[in-house]
């Protein structure tokens, strides 16, 4: 002990003393040992431990968040979004711009024209009757025109189709268009290729054609891309759409085509004459269109279309709260077609009962638990714990047994004699069913913050009372009842949070009286696929969730949330 | 309750109290043994002069010195009164009265009920002490009783959910182990289980390792943006679970995790880390910091700290987390019916299913014995909750 190192006025290394010593001498700022500002030390420690815990929840935080919070996001998006109309019919949606819907008139020959290209080619991609039932949302009847549709527009083409070939068998043959489109590199490309080379050669257009033969081209273009991709087969060998022959017809009438000189000029030639020539029968879109099917005479189609053009919709806000767009701007539902306000509204209503229902069965037993003796209290406290820990679904199908018309409590009330066996008691697939069978499924929920609060309320309040001269209802109502508020509002909002998203017990015994929102919800998901108003009425109850959320926060602190007694 | 000190002198009261007290209670019986056999009114006054007799002999006869005898009697001649009327449920029905009436008597008459409360109570108070007993009692019968009724009802020999009249009258015919021999014969049945058994501990291990890790991180002094992160790690407990599994149905379809194991596992894993961060941060709570500067300062790593240091303190906290979030993917049937496809059926949707189409009794054996495991869960969260509070030095409430 002796020896001058062990000595700490001696050491010459940095220790806390010669620190102190050093902060002293400068008469500057605290110095730490290493010699840095002390300020500036400690500093440097907060960063270092909040960035350690930082680390430390990274990785929950980045997987809750792909995991949960992104599957959220995404249904919240795909409540407003809606590309699946300019998406599939983007000639018709920019054609449409211009046409005035809500006069009651029918649009333009070039709307008609747009809509026969847009739904000839979606009906070869096999997606107009998404489209069909997508608008079949918003006008009925809309699913299966759409249907009818995609065959009936051969009609027109094959008009043009039929007189071109009639004039030219050439018309009709896969080989000369390509030849007249395709340019001569890709046509020597796509003759050598064979299957083993793998992907077909791209289709390229012909230089020039294009001026010449506007819309030709730009259709078999897509046509020949879509047969290499889609069908895998040669341009070379399958004859264009019969949509490609009314392009050619319209390039044909609009304008000259002498300045050709590509192959098969003079076959070109020869069908402008044709189409010049007075004999050449001609059928207009609109007419063509309303032969296929009268509803699209119908303005009724046009203006659903264009309303549902943009990318992003109300619409199924709107229908979520029992309102349709009309031209008119946003309007009401007829009476007889609102069934979401009633859905809401029954949800609120069965869901502020159970909550009733729950306070009133849970305060007398926390009560009960938080006065008893730990030892009785704690084994009571396993017959609120056992059904909070049992199965979920072993609790409905329990409550099903019992409430059934053969069930249980039907079956002791006919034995006793209180209820005659021809007239048993209808208690399962009403409310009643899914009020009582949910009341015990969400009781523990309401006891466990009930009992967490009541324990701490010391009993030397009430028995003061009482000597001073209360009485047994005053000491409890004046004096316990308000300490024991915040255990019913903890409870209620976790209960009520709990049943209004309820899906599951209301399902099998809630018959159609007794179901929620969240029922309907699961009904557009897996059977009426209307996924946007699933999303919206979700996004809906979601918000409901969240504001009694933040409530909840607000009066007890997630913080506090306490499992299992 | 036995242990209870006699606060309050017991004596006998007059029969102007005890009989019509009695009377009423028989009267209430007889009604339902009149109405079963046809006539309430007489079972009403039946009932009540019989139990008066029974509480005047009681009381004048017999005395507390022959208690026992009497009592057993009583039991006796209602479990043969009962036999007779109603076959063997009478017989156990008659008995359970008997045993009730004989207690009653006594209890009122000797005004026993008196006994372990203080002196100066008012008649009305303790009427309403024991009607709040009575009414308390009633909701833990409201608690428990689906849960009971299960168990005997999966012993049924026959396609029913009701007692068939062979299982009251305890004929060893009306019971049998079908509906077990069904769960563990029927390939759906042991599909569904397999993969119920496949996905949940995948869940909890995710939930447990990262819940964990994040919950000592939460704990720690200065934690930036603590509330906003707390309230998205706990927000798939607080979003109704239909929200959840639309979203999640919508969204894994999208990058093609729908109808797959690892789609199934993830989002079970989610819904049970709430449930880890809750319990493990509560641990946390009590958890002393010196311990692990302590380790630090003798030598040890942040590592070796962590796993000889914390982790065997915060164990018990742990584990029960791992239980909270086992038993949420074990029980879960709504996200696992959108997000899931048939390959991934666990048991509570094979239940759903089961419960929604064909009706067979075999859920109900799966119920029993879903109910004790979770017993046998429940027995283990109390253990270790105990054990916890014991070694960060709290006393066990």
């Amino acid at each position: 002990m002796t020896d001058a190192t062990s000595d700490p006025d001696k050491i010459e290394a940095p220790t806390p003393d010669n620190a102190l010593r050093a902060a002293d001498a400068a008469d500057g700022p605290m110095l730490a040992a290493d010699g840095t500002p002390l300020k500036k030390s400690l500093n440097r420690a907060l960063r270092a431990q909040k960035l350690r815990a930082l680390l430390l929840i990274a990785p929950l935080l980045i997987f809750v968040l792909l995991t949960f919070i992104a599957p959220i996001v995404d249904m919240l998006f795909r409540s407003v979004e809606n590309q699946i109309v300019s998406e599939t019919l983007p000639r018709t949606t920019r054609a449409l711009a211009d046409f005035d819907a809500g006069t009651g008139e029918i649009p333009g020959e070039p709307v008609y024209e747009a809509a026969y290209y847009d739904i000839f080619l979606a009906s070869e991609r096999k997606e107009h009757t998404r489209l069909g039932s997508r608008l079949n949302y918003e006008q009925t009847g809309a699913s299966s025109l759409f249907r009818r549709s995609g065959r009936g527009l051969d009609d027109i083409g094959e008009v043009y189709q039929d007189q071109f070939e009639d004039l030219d068998e050439n018309w009709d043959e896969a080989e000369p268009w390509a030849e007249m489109m395709g340019s001569p590199e890709w046509l020597n490309a796509q003759r050598g290729w064979t299957e083993e080379d793998g992907a077909m050669p791209e289709f390229e257009l012909r230089e020039g054609v294009a001026e010449v033969l506007p819309k030709t081209a730009e259709f078999y273009e897509i046509f020949a891309r879509f047969t290499q991709v889609e069908d895998e087969d040669s341009p070379l060998e399958e004859e264009p759409w019969s949509m490609v022959h009314t392009a050619l017809y319209q390039d044909l009438a609009a304008g000259d085509v002498s300045g050709y000189d590509g192959p098969h000029a003079e076959m070109l030639q020869a069908a402008d004459e044709l189409v010049d020539s007075p004999d050449f029968e001609t059928v207009s879109f609109t007419d063509g269109f309303e032969e296929v099917d009268e509803d699209w005479a119908d303005p009724e189609i046009w203006n659903t279309i264009k309303m549902y053009a943009p990318p992003y919709t109300t619409g199924y806000f709107l229908n979520a709260v029992d309102m349709e767009k009309t031209v008119d701007g946003p309007q009401l539902r007829d009476e007889d077609e609102r069934i979401y306000g009633l859905l809401f509204k029954r949800t609120m209503f069965m869901s502020m009962v159970i909550t009733f229902s729950c306070i009133a069965l849970g305060y007398p037993v926390a009560y009960l638990l938080s006065n008893l003796p730990a030892r009785s209290a704690n084994l009571l406290m396993i017959l609120v714990l056992l059904p909070f820990w049992t199965s979920l679904l072993v609790r409905t199908s329990a409550w099903k047994v019992m409430l059934q018309q053969q069930g249980v409590i039907n079956d002791v009330l006919v034995w006793l004699g209180l209820v005659a066996d021809d007239s048993r008691l209808v208690m399962i697939n009403n409310q009643f069913g899914t009020i009582v069978a949910m009341t015990h499924i969400l009781l523990p929920f309401m006891i466990l913050p009930m009992y967490s609060v009541m324990s701490t309320i010391p009993p030397s309040f009430v028995r003061a009372a009482r000597s001073l001269g209360a009485t047994n209802w005053t000491a409890f109502w004046r004096v316990y009842f308000p300490q024991s508020v915040p255990g019913i509002g903890a409870g209620s909002i976790l209960v009520f949070i709990l049943s209004i998203g309820y899906y599951i017990t209301p399902e099998i015994v809630g018959g159609t009286t007794g179901t929620f929102i969240s029922n309907r919800i699961a009904y557009h998901i897996s059977s009426s696929l209307n996924w946007g108003l699933a999303a919206a009425l979700g996004t809906i109850l979601l918000v409901v969730v969240l504001v009694l959320y933040w409530a909840y926060d607000r009066i007890v602190g997630i913080d506090n949330v306490k499992l299992g007694g | 309750m036995s242990d209870a000190v006699v606060i309050t002198e017991t004596r006998t009261l007059p029969y102007s109290f005890t009989l019509p007290v009695i009377g009423a209670a028989g009267a209430f019986f007889g009604i339902f043994v009149g109405a079963a056999q046809g006539s309430t009114l007489m079972g009403i006054i039946g009932g009540a002069v019989i139990c008066a007799a029974i509480a005047w002999l009681a009381l004048q006869v017999f005395g507390t010195d022959q208690e026992k005898t009497f009592r057993w009697a009583i039991v006796a001649v209602a479990a043969v009164a009962g036999f007779l009327l109603g076959g063997l449920p009478g017989l156990v029905v008659g008995a359970l009265f008997g045993w009730f009436i004989g207690w009653f008597t006594y209890w009122i008459g000797r005004s026993r009920y008196r006994a372990f409360l203080p002196p100066y109570l008012t008649g009305g108070q303790v009427l309403w002490h024991y009607s709040f007993r009575v009414l308390c009692g009633a909701i833990f019968v409201f608690l428990i009783t689906p849960i009971l009724v299960v168990m005997p009802l999966s012993f049924n020999a026959e396609n029913f959910f009701t007692f068939t009249p062979e299982m009251l009258s305890f004929d060893p015919e009306g019971y049998s182990l079908r509906h077990y021999r069904d769960f563990f014969t029927s390939n759906d049945w042991q599909q569904a289980l397999w993969n119920s058994v496949k996905i949940a501990p995948m869940a909890t291990l995710l939930a447990v390792s990262f819940g964990t890790l994040a919950a000592i991180g939460l704990s720690s002094e200065h934690v930036p943006f603590r509330r906003a992160i707390m309230a998205i790690l706990i927000s798939p407990m607080i979003v109704p679970l239909i929200i959840s599994a639309a979203g999640m149905y919508f969204f894994y379809s999208r990058i093609g995790l729908q109808g797959t194991y690892l789609g199934v596992v993830l989002a079970h894993a989610a819904l049970g880390i709430p449930f880890v961060i809750i319990t493990v941060t509560a641990t946390l709570v009590g958890f002393d910091r010196s311990l692990t500067r302590a380790a630090a300062n003798l030598g040890a790593d942040p590592i070796t700290t962590f796993f000889r240091v914390q982790m065997p303190l915060i164990l018990p906290g742990v584990i029960s987390g791992g239980l909270f979030a086992f038993i949420t993917s074990f029980d879960e049937v709504v996200v696992v019916i959108f997000v899931g496809s048939a390959n991934q059926q666990t048991l509570p949707w094979q239940m759903f299913t089961g419960l929604r189409e064909q009706i067979s009794p075999t859920i109900l054996a799966v119920a029993t014995i879903l109910v004790a495991i979770s017993i046998a869960l429940l027995s283990t969260v109390e253990i270790l909750r105990r054990r916890s509070e014991k070694m960060r030095g709290m006393s066990p409430s």
